[in-house]
């Protein structure tokens, strides 16, 4: 499994919004992909996108609610076009699989297609630990792999890279001149990758979905180093969640139509590949293996709960990480795993430990951007609730997370709001205690918390002499038809 | 379109507007009355159990629930100057009780008489402009649980829009969060403040007098980093603007 540090979520934050080359890189979130998405749907018209949107969602619901149905018409499927399906049940179970298929072959190059589900699997540490010399060849994924660092972003792993970092990194990894101009730096990365495509034994890929009436893995991409990943090496293999599967080709179309558009918002990515089995004896090239890793890792308990299930439609195009306020401010790596953003704060707490990521369901203003820009309208805000409920009063049996004055607080808080003549009495005594830190009309300056950290930024308004309820009961309530 | 005349409606004030902005739930029981309708302010309401559920004490939650449903059981409508409460009743009451049909049911109904400010004006009264007046560049903010929870998005402009004699003008990023978010501004306050330092930016960009919202939550978080820069621009509910009238 990947590094987990979603206990570190407050620290992480905090200096990334410190952290001046972020900031710089996440402005592109908004303004570029939210920016182009919003004008993907423009040209379509509103009514079609919610159309698509709710297509996409049936198709999600339905097949997930029959999850098992269609996963064994995938296995029959890849079978018979000559393919081999696992099940992993969890990340060591897949990365054995991976192990052995290795070392059965004799492998020692693999080039990779970017997967989000290799990358929760940790798998490249464990090829390295076999002696593979592995290459991803995404470009983005290919810096970030240069710079030994994680994703940050679904669709844009290396998002928070400026181009004068990404120059940096391959002059020093690299051994060329600084040279920060994107196109040579691409020119670059094609150069050196286009060698280990020809050596490779092993191409991996990841799938952004799999059809289960043809058995087939299909992966978007814009550099075409995805087909060559899944056609040139003498063995390929897919690895990927088992939520991607989709029951047909006709479906298929609506994904090809949402994602791309959710994503950068093109109307369709450059390449679309869509990989059928290993080669056939009448094909010029192509794999003579293909292995289909279909990976469990924590999904199952989502889908086994109806009030997390629907995080299983997510088709992983970073829309809702490009709208969240909060993401544009923290980024990705302060999410502390593979899944950052909206979907990951619900994601990552449910493939990881709940009670280790605790923030990420806090850590949200419930503004519901999110579920506004999702292309299968999955309700984050509501999950995200159903979460804190989870980590506060757990109905498993489990630890609650809240401290002891966080209990306190919310039980003196329900028994004061169940008695108005309390309320008025703390109104009262709050009047008296205000006192000292008016000044001009407001409160600026108090040293308790929570109130000190509210002042820190923000002024508060000063309590006025009289609540709304005692302005009714002395002079609004007998007005009723002086104004009328 | 009903003839407001004889609509009989309870106000629910909100805690924030009960405690810190009474002035608002004064004004909004004027401009209910100047337009016929008859105002009821049940007296032992209180809090609608929000800052419970959004922090996961949702049993805490459900007791408000029940009080605030029982406040208001006799209520033809009920309607209330926060997008933000009205939200908390309309979207999460009923699912609060879903274990419980008998409860769900009682919760489902409530939840249907409910009405934020400006939504109750345009949707039930059927009026879209208020005899009001006023001066001065005002802008508005929209806040997400009326956008997004409620699906409340022209009512309030088209009846600030309304008011004779003002100036309004678009609110840049006027759909974005201001960062407020309950116990998320003090719980993360570091990226709270960072949104909020967003949303002051936009509104300083308008040059305008006053920021106007349905949301005195919202306008409690931005109008008070307004009032720490010293910006003398001043945050009003939508209900004080339509309570104006120059005479």
């Amino acid at each position: 499994m990947a590094d987990i540090k979603t206990k570190s979520f407050v620290t992480a934050s905090k200096s990334s919004i410190k952290d001046p080359q972020l900031r710089q890189a996440l402005e592109k979130v908004g303004t570029g992909f939210d920016g182009a998405r919003r004008e993907a749907i423009e040209e379509i018209s509103e009514e079609k996108w919610e159309e698509w949107r709710l297509k996409a969602r049936e198709i999600k619901e339905h097949t997930i609610d029959n999850l098992d149905y269609y996963l064994d018409m995938l296995y029959t499927n890849v079978t018979n076009a000559g393919g081999y399906v696992h099940f992993a049940h969890d990340d060591n179970e897949a990365n054995a699989i991976v192990s052995q298929l290795v070392e059965e072959n004799n492998v020692k190059i693999a080039t990779k297609s970017k997967s989000m589900v290799s990358e929760e699997l940790g798998l490249n540490h464990v090829l390295e630990k076999l002696g593979v010399e592995v290459y991803e060849t995404d470009l983005g994924e290919y810096i970030i792999q240069l710079a030994e660092e994680t994703p940050s972003h679904l669709v844009a792993p290396a998002l928070h890279k400026t181009k004068e970092q990404v120059a940096s990194l391959f002059q020093e990894k690299l051994g060329i001149p600084y040279d920060e101009d994107i196109e040579s730096m691409a020119r670059t990365a094609r150069e050196v990758l286009r060698d280990k495509f020809l050596k490779a034994d092993l191409g991996i890929s990841g799938a952004n979905f799999l059809v289960a009436e043809t058995g087939s893995l299909v992966i978007i991409t814009n550099e075409g180093n995805g087909r060559l990943c899944t056609s040139a090496p003498r063995i390929h293999i897919g690895i990927t969640g088992m939520e991607k599967v989709i029951p047909s080709l006709e479906d298929l179309s609506t994904f090809l139509r949402l994602l791309p558009r959710s994503a950068t918002g093109q109307r369709l990515t450059s390449y679309v590949s869509i990989v059928t089995g290993p080669r056939r004896i009448t094909d010029e090239d192509g794999p003579e293996q293909f292995h289909l890793i279909i990976v469990d890792n924590g999904r199952s308990k989502m889908l086994a709960d109806p009030k997390l299930r629907e995080a299983l439609y997510c088709i992983r195009c970073g829309a809702c990480l490009n709208i969240c306020p909060v993401y544009q401010k923290v980024g990705g790596h302060a999410y502390g795993w593979v899944y950052p953003g909206p979907i990951g704060s619900i994601v990552t707490p449910n493939l990881t430990v709940l009670q280790n990521a605790k923030d990420l369901p806090f850590a949200s203003s419930l503004c519901g951007a999110c579920r506004e820009a999702c292309p299968v309208k999955i309700n984050i805000p509501r999950m995200l609730l159903n979460l804190r409920e989870q980590l506060v009063q757990p109905s498993d049996g489990s630890k609650s997370t809240s401290t002891f004055s966080e209990n306190i607080a919310a039980k003196s808080y329900t028994s004061l709001m169940k008695h108005p003549s309390m309320v008025k009495l703390g109104n009262i005594m709050l009047k008296g205690l205000q006192k000292p830190f008016v000044r001009d009309g407001v409160v600026s300056s108090v040293p308790i918390p929570p109130l000190s950290i509210w002042t820190r930024s923000r002024d508060l308004p000063k309590l006025p002499d009289k609540t709304f309820h005692q302005i009714w009961e002395n002079n609004l309530k007998d007005n009723q038809d002086t104004n009328g | 379109m009903i003839n407001p005349k004889g609509i009989k409606a309870s106000l629910y004030v909100t805690c924030i507007v009960d405690q810190l902005y009474p002035q608002v739930g004064v004004s909004v029981v004027n401009v209910l009355r100047k337009l016929g309708v008859q105002v009821e302010f049940p007296i032992d309401q209180s809090c609608c159990g929000q800052p419970l559920f959004n922090s996961g004490y949702v049993s805490e939650a459900k007791e408000l629930a029940l009080r605030v449903i029982e406040s208001f059981k006799d209520s033809q409508y009920v309607v209330v100057p926060s997008a933000s409460c009205a939200a908390m009743f309309r979207e999460f009451y009923p699912s609060l009780f879903e274990s419980d049909p008998q409860l769900h049911d009682i919760a489902q109904n409530f939840s249907e008489r409910v009405y934020e400010f400006s939504e109750f004006i345009v949707e039930v009264l059927g009026v879209n402009k208020v005899n009001a007046s006023g001066d001065g560049r005002h802008t508005f903010h929209t806040s997400c649980h009326m956008l997004r929870e409620l699906g409340v998005k022209d009512q309030p402009l088209s009846l600030l829009d309304g008011v004779e004699g003002i100036e309004t003008v678009d609110l840049p990023q006027r759909e974005v969060c201001c960062g407020f978010g309950g116990t998320f501004s003090v719980k993360y306050p570091h990226i709270s403040e960072e949104m909020l330092s967003d949303k002051v930016d936009n509104v300083l960009s308008t040059s305008c007098d006053t920021l106007v919202s349905c949301d005195m939550s919202c306008l409690m978080n931005i109008g008070g980093a307004l009032s720490r820069n010293k910006s003398g621009i001043s945050v009003k509910h939508l209900a004080e603007i339509l309570d104006e009238e120059n005479s």
